[in-house]
């Protein structure tokens, strides 16, 4: 640490129309550390690194790379400066190998042909050295979403950078992934290389991170060291305040029964049983949980509870009134809300303003329609309405879906789904991909919900969150509910063993 | 956002037009021809009284036919079937035209009904083909345009044609009660004189009717709420209820219903019978119009203007030897350049609305819903 710090920031302002993204930021990066950079989305954190890769130009501030004083224009600028960055979204073209993206933009060439025996060598001997194996001339199209990352670090080495900035790299990586890339930023460690990582796993954060600089609100509120804190206080540096948890407090289930679920089963398309025997009941004030590996059948419950999946048989009643019968628009119109598992794909119009998504599964009833009409007043209204109770922070109803960040998105179309008041709400992933503010006020809307009678089916990969917010979990299986487990006696160990199909045997 | 809105609305046309006549200028340039003269005659020709109602009266097949084609690109339907069904329409709306007889107004209002009925009917094939057998409704309504043009070249010669053969080859006359009174008498009596043989058709009445429909349709009603809503993200409108499979069928019906409209201004305006030569390729022109209009009710009506311009505006190169074919390129080339400057523009004003959005959310939790 004697010599100059690789990377200082001092007094980094950026302001766009209306806001500081980041407000007199101050950052000190060590020559040959592993630096995290946590906060949540809407921070600053990406700001700032557009700022230091030179996407971005502060409006104040000094920016001092290895103690010379930097005023990057683009980011070929920095990458010239030795800072080269893996974006959390890969920028690779699939139908090329790993040798043709990683020398894309600067080919060696040996007269006017592209050396690419040298670059294929170079690329294995950097393969070698941080533990980023990869084979020069297999198509990234083939590649695992590890593999590609790897790519995309060896792409950033290639180019000669000795600062990496990382941008929430473990978000797209299974437990094995993450692993094998630790490995590698120890290896980079080693070497010397600097490496910035951006994050909002707190737990990877202190396992792999020398030191951790903590944003909040376009600020930079302290640095830390993992040996300092641990998750629970990093947590609250980054919201401000006490972390909230998923526990729900006294049992508010009541005897009557809104969903009856009684032999459901669904073939593929191959004939194959995609569910099998599903027989489950949601009792009012209840929070019914499923636990299940992905892909073990869940997308196919939904689909068949809300009437998408026209060859499911078996009984489904609402409230005492027969689902089987009905279409889809009917069992959402006879009290059935869904918070879909993946908001993109079935819950967003996202090039449409924000008024027009607040309507999406509700069109045909008021407030949004006037017989045949749309209300587009009242719709208006009820969206600024939503937006306003469930603190969506958009800048107006007329800016399209697009424009919102993850959380806020999310926080719509939950919004949108409890203010309808549904009998039953179907809520699969609800806290998939935001962060943890945004985590907490949904968790807290489900709970206000289901103390005011709502009968909610939660699906969910986050087992700390099945755990607390349920009254009851069903173990999915292979399309069958393997297990019937009460929330106050397991732990996530425990109901992991039971998903992955092991606890079958002990249960039965 | 205003500005973007008037940004791809009236500037990404207007930049188009300009460079299409640019590169025609070109084009005429190549052939020896001096654009400037050839375009000044043009507009001295093309701005006269009766050459604007002949504009007017050349726009609405392709006004109705745009309509048509519009409805199913909401969905991200390709009705590509205009062509076809509207012949087949008008054929038998001239047929059972000719045969009742009864008041006019009624008269005309059986003829529509025929042409509308007809017109689902046929587009009612490649949309069940569509949901029951999943063929693709573009391969499936290209195919029914050589069956709709075979089937009608056939039932006109061998049905559906006049018995008392007079000079040209037609269905009987349509009587006086089925046709649709021209407008001119209704422009002299608010002082605008025209020669004698230009008649403003009535069916404009009709066809703004039909666009001010289309308009509250699309962008009013909940079924145009549904059926946006399954051109954008057809999984979520799924999930929201909306059935795709009758949203299809029902497009359908609808696109083919306007597009059985759109031989009747030429029919109940001009012929008052079906001749052998009934004008061809509004269908075909349609799709340009609808893509020029960007779906927009009025922008199409303004593409259908222009086109229909072009059109007659052209009949005065072939007096001065310039050959009119000129006017075909300048209308591809208008098409292709909207589509083009519409996609660079369009891609800009959205980059900045979300940028600016996004700038303005990043950490600003207060939102200000009700300022909009």
């Amino acid at each position: 640490m004697a010599a100059a710090p690789a990377i200082q920031l001092e007094g980094v302002t950026k302001r766009y129309p209306g806001v500081v993204a980041n407000n007199d930021v101050e950052l000190t990066v060590a020559s040959g550390e592993v630096h995290a950079v946590v906060g949540e989305n809407g921070a600053g954190k990406s700001t700032l690194m557009k700022i230091i890769y030179g996407m971005v130009r502060p409006d104040e501030g000094i920016i001092t790379i290895d103690g010379a004083q930097a005023n990057f224009r683009t980011p070929k600028d920095a990458i010239d400066a030795g800072i080269g960055m893996v974006h959390q979204h890969f920028m690779l073209a699939d139908n090329l190998t790993v040798l043709e993206n990683v020398i894309l933009g600067s080919e060696p060439r040996s007269g006017v042909k592209i050396d690419f025996e040298g670059a294929s060598e170079r690329i294995r001997i950097l393969g070698d050295t941080y533990g980023l194996r990869l084979q020069p001339n297999q198509r990234v199209e083939k590649l695992s979403v590890g593999e590609r990352q790897r790519v995309e670090i060896i792409k950033v080495l290639y180019r000669g950078a000795q600062i990496l900035i990382l941008d929430e790299p473990t978000a797209v990586l299974v437990p094995q992934e993450v692993n094998e890339l630790f490995d590698s930023i120890r290896d980079l460690r080693e070497e010397g290389h600097t490496i910035i990582f951006i994050s909002h796993k707190l737990d990877e954060v202190l396992s792999i991170a020398d030191r951790i600089t903590v944003m909040r609100d376009g600020q930079t509120v302290g640095t830390t060291t993992p040996s300092e804190v641990d998750a629970r206080q990093l947590a609250e540096m980054m919201i401000g305040s006490e972390l909230p948890s998923p526990e729900t407090k006294e049992s508010t289930v009541q005897n009557e029964v809104l969903l009856d679920v009684s032999d459901l089963a669904l073939l593929s398309d191959e004939g194959r049983p995609v569910l099998d025997d599903i027989t489950f009941v949601v009792r009012k004030g209840e929070i019914v949980g499923i636990a299940g590996v992905e892909g073990n059948g869940q997308a196919q419950l939904i689909d068949s509870l809300l009437g998408l999946a026209p060859t499911s048989t078996g009984s489904i009643t609402l409230a005492g009134k027969s689902m089987d019968d009905l279409e889809t628009r009917e069992r959402r119109a006879a009290g059935i809300g869904l918070i879909p598992e993946d908001r993109h794909r079935q819950g967003l119009l996202l090039p449409s303003p924000l008024w027009e998504n607040a309507a999406l599964g509700h069109q045909y009833k008021e407030p949004y329609a006037n017989g045949i009409w749309i209300d587009k007043k009242g719709t208006r209204e009820h969206t600024a309405e939503i937006v306003r109770r469930f603190d969506v922070a958009a800048p107006n109803v007329d800016v399209p879906a697009a424009a919102l960040s993850g959380g806020n998105q999310q926080k719509l179309v939950v919004g949108r789904e409890l203010m309808a008041n549904p009998t039953v709400l179907l809520a699969a992933q609800p806290t998939r991909g935001i962060d943890i503010g945004a985590q907490a006020e949904v968790w807290e809307e489900l709970k206000r919900a289901r103390a005011a009678g709502m009968g909610i089916l939660l699906i969910s990969a986050d087992l700390d969150e099945l755990i607390g917010l349920s009254d009851t979990i069903h173990v999915l299986f292979e399309g069958k509910l393997v297990a019937k487990l009460d929330p106050s006696e397991i732990t996530p160990e425990i109901l992991g063993s039971y998903m992955t199909g092991a606890g079958e045997k002990k249960a039965s | 956002m205003k500005s973007g809105r008037l940004l791809t609305s009236v500037v990404a046309p207007a930049i188009a037009i300009i460079i299409a006549f640019g590169i025609a200028a070109v084009a005429l340039l190549l052939v020896g021809i001096d654009p400037i003269t050839a375009y000044k005659e043009m507009w001295v020709f093309g701005t006269t009284p009766e050459s604007l109602i002949i504009t007017v009266n050349n726009a609405l097949p392709l006004f109705v036919s745009a309509l048509a084609v519009a409805v199913g690109f909401k969905m991200g339907l390709f009705n590509i079937g205009v062509e076809g069904t509207y012949l087949i329409a008008a054929l038998f709306a001239a047929y059972v035209g000719a045969r009742v007889s009864t008041t006019p107004v009624l008269h005309v209002t059986a003829i529509l009904l025929v042409a509308v009925l007809v017109g689902a009917g046929w587009a009612w094939i490649p949309a069940y083909l569509k949901v029951k057998r999943g063929v693709h409704e573009v391969i499936a309504t290209i195919m029914l345009n050589y069956i709709a043009f075979a089937l009608s070249a056939y039932l006109f010669l061998n049905v559906f044609r006049a018995e008392t053969a007079g000079l040209t080859i037609a269905t009987d006359l349509i009587p006086e009660t089925g046709w649709i009174p021209s407008l001119t008498p209704l422009l002299a009596a608010i002082g605008i004189e025209v020669r004698a043989g230009a008649n403003l058709q009535g069916f404009v009445i009709i066809a703004i009717a039909l666009g001010v429909g289309y308009h509250y349709l699309v962008n009013k009603s909940r079924f145009g709420y549904d059926l946006r809503a399954s051109g954008i993200n057809p999984t979520a409108a799924n999930a929201s209820g909306v059935d795709p499979k009758k949203m299809i069928i029902r497009t359908m019906l609808i696109s083919g219903g306007l597009a059985g409209l759109v031989g009747i201004a030429p029919l109940l305006g001009f012929y008052h019978q079906y001749p052998q030569d009934f004008p061809r390729n509004y269908g075909f022109n349609g799709i340009a119009v609808a893509l020029l209009g960007r779906n927009n009710a009025v922008g199409m009506a303004f593409g259908a203007l222009l086109f229909g311009f072009m059109q007659r505006s052209a009949l005065i190169l072939d007096l001065r030897d310039v050959p009119k074919e000129i006017v075909t390129i300048i209308q591809g080339i208008v098409v292709l350049a909207v589509v083009i400057v519409y996609e660079v523009i369009s891609k800009y004003v959205q980059r900045r609305v979300i940028a600016s959005a996004a700038a303005a959310t990043e950490f600003d939790p207060v939102t200000s819903a009700e300022a909009a």
